[in-house]
């Protein structure tokens, strides 16, 4: 598990996160979700190491944070970041194998290749291997970057808005790839999410931030709740239930569902059915 | 290395050779051929030891500044090697500037260079910052104060002792100096064997810093041994000819270009035979083919000049 305690972390004047405790469960997936500037991504980028610790302590299964080899951690967790442009050009099935690099800094065996040749295939990218990154999507490029993290074969995924370039159906495929990782082949994700309805709908642990601190954490029907969320976003929001999981109504003022729908109202009915 | 890189590197290797040759024995008369060879051997060393030295230079600078419009000397080398120059002449004299032994001069020179390089990014870097801009910027910036340092001095400086001033400034491929080639080389060869060692994990550093801290990489060390190697590299050519701003980035963009792949495994020696192959070539043309009639530092630089406008215009800025 992810044992996080004490953790402040300042930028120039102002406190990003305060004095947080947070454990985060093995074998699960878990989903940071909250307002713009709540700190998810930068408590993110700190277990990943990507930031210097300033105060506090983070362990990840055992391995202190800041007496770990980076190298080590690198074989028990992987991050996706917030894609950035890549200046090398890369092929595709180039890019997933750096994911390899933590196993054989340098010299690919045998075994290497097997993985990346699988996470491709689990990405459906085996098509695109021998294309380069930037001529394919930015979704495809978002598919081959997590193909990458899937690569490098460890038991924690940390991902930051995986879901940011990618459609309805690419969205939810990669929601049900992440579910399916965590309850098939037993690794642990965690992610930050923007549209809580994803984490509404696949997470197993919900962690809910503002202002640098937890506002709520547990199991997606405890969090996501009406008094929860609209105390989160400072909005009313209303939380209906589908399947036997929350159904989060933000996309639209609860006081104006009585307003008739505008244009004719027969034809906008009939589209929605 | 890359299989498929091989007929590259192999035609590159043939072509220096084809051309070195040439260069060699290209109208050679009867008489005191020893002499002449020797000459021309000692020509032919720099050249390539220069070309080899900016391309290579200017491959692992573009690969940590994750920028393929920037060269190391807009970090402010080629500015210092000015400011270097016009103070020990300044400082010494006409007669003292001259009477320096060649040898010592050049140590002092690329010591001096990879201290800046090594003092300059060793602070930016030491205290957390992992700002790449920044730093390129801060380099920018000494760049000019030290081009305006050098001429505050040169206006203090009597006449005559700026143009001993001038005469070194200026890059010249036509005059390189025999006495300090031994000692560019082995530095030169060592700079180049560490590059070749650190060519896999500068294919990691390219996927920029938060990929490669995943994976567990030393980035910001490895930051810092590149660029003390760039200004090494870099400090051994401007010696050797003094400063060339554009000539860089032509090799490096047609390596990019030319190269099938982009491992450093690769590019590395890919980058370096195209400078040498480059600068053998030009001279070759223009001292023997046109009898001196042109200057390769400036055609060369007129080139590398226009292939940066392209890269601008092309919107290549990344």
């Amino acid at each position: 598990m992810i044992r996080v305690t004490g953790l402040s972390h300042r930028i120039g004047a102002s406190t990003i996160l305060h004095d947080l405790d947070l454990t985060l469960p093995r074998g699960k997936l878990v989903a940071l979700i909250g307002p713009n500037g709540a700190g998810k991504s930068t408590l993110l980028r700190l277990i990943a190491r990507l930031e210097p610790l300033q105060q506090g302590r983070i362990q990840i299964d055992g391995l202190d944070l800041a007496t770990t080899p980076s190298a080590r951690l690198a074989l028990a967790m992987a991050v996706m970041g917030q894609q950035a442009r890549i200046a090398s050009r890369l092929r595709v099935g180039e890019l997933v194998g750096f994911g390899r690099w933590p196993h054989h800094h340098g010299r690919p065996r045998a075994a290497d290749h097997q993985a990346v040749d699988q996470a491709l295939d689990a990405f459906g990218l085996t098509p695109l291997r021998h294309r380069f990154l930037d001529e394919i999507s930015g979704g495809q490029a978002q598919r081959a970057h997590l193909a990458m993290t899937f690569a490098q074969g460890t038991d924690w995924l940390l991902l930051d808005e995986p879901l940011n370039n990618l459609d309805m159906a690419h969205a939810r495929a990669l929601m049900a790839r992440l579910a399916d990782l965590v309850r098939g082949s037993g690794r642990s994700v965690v992610t930050v999410i923007h549209e809580v309805n994803y984490a509404a709908a696949w997470a197993d642990h919900v962690v809910a931030m503002k202002d640098g601190r937890i506002v709520a954490e547990g199991a997606p029907a405890t969090v996501l709740t009406e008094p929860v969320l609209s105390a989160l976003y400072d909005t009313p929001i209303e939380v209906a239930r589908h399947d036997g999981r929350p159904l989060v109504l933000h996309h639209h003022r609860h006081d104006d569902l009585d307003a008739p729908c505008p244009g004719p109202a027969t034809e906008t009915r009939l589209a929605l059915h | 290395m890359a299989r498929s890189a091989r007929p590259l590197i192999a035609a590159l290797l043939a072509l220096l050779a084809a051309v070195s040759l040439v260069w060699m024995v290209q109208g050679i008369g009867g008489g005191n051929r020893s002499f002449i060879l020797q000459l021309r051997g000692t020509k032919l060393a720099g050249l390539v030891l220069v070309g080899a030295a900016v391309g290579t230079a200017t491959v692992l600078f573009q690969t940590v500044a994750a920028n393929r419009v920037l060269t190391p000397s807009i970090m402010g080398f080629d500015a210092l090697y000015v400011l270097l120059q016009t103070a020990l002449v300044a400082g010494l004299g006409m007669a003292g500037f001259a009477g320096l032994p060649a040898g010592a001069k050049f140590l002092a020179e690329v010591a001096a260079m990879s201290v800046l390089s090594a003092a300059l990014f060793g602070t930016l870097l030491g205290r957390g910052a992992r700002d790449i801009p920044r730093t390129i910027l801060t380099g920018v910036i000494l760049g000019v104060l030290f081009r305006s340092l050098s001429t505050f001095l040169a206006r203090v400086m009597d006449p005559n002792a700026f143009a001993v001033v001038q005469s070194v400034s200026v890059a010249s491929f036509g005059s390189i100096d025999a006495a300090l080639l031994p000692m560019a080389g082995l530095i030169m060869a060592a700079c180049l064997g560490v590059a070749m060692r650190l060519s896999a994990r500068l294919d990691v550093l390219a996927l920029g810093r938060d990929a490669a801290l995943s994976l567990g990489l030393p980035f910001d060390r490895l930051v810092l041994a590149t660029l003390g190697l760039v200004g090494m590299l870099v400090a051994v050519s401007t010696a050797l000819v003094g400063p060339v701003a554009f000539f860089g980035l032509l090799v490096a963009g047609l390596a990019h270009r030319l190269s099938p792949s982009s491992r450093h495994e690769v590019l590395l020696p890919v980058a370096g035979l195209i400078g040498a192959l480059f600068l053998v070539a030009g001279q070759t043309l223009f001292e023997r083919l046109m009898g001196q009639t042109g200057t390769l530092s400036v055609v060369v630089e007129f080139a590398g000049g226009l292939f940066f406008l392209f890269l601008l215009l092309k919107g290549r800025i990344r």
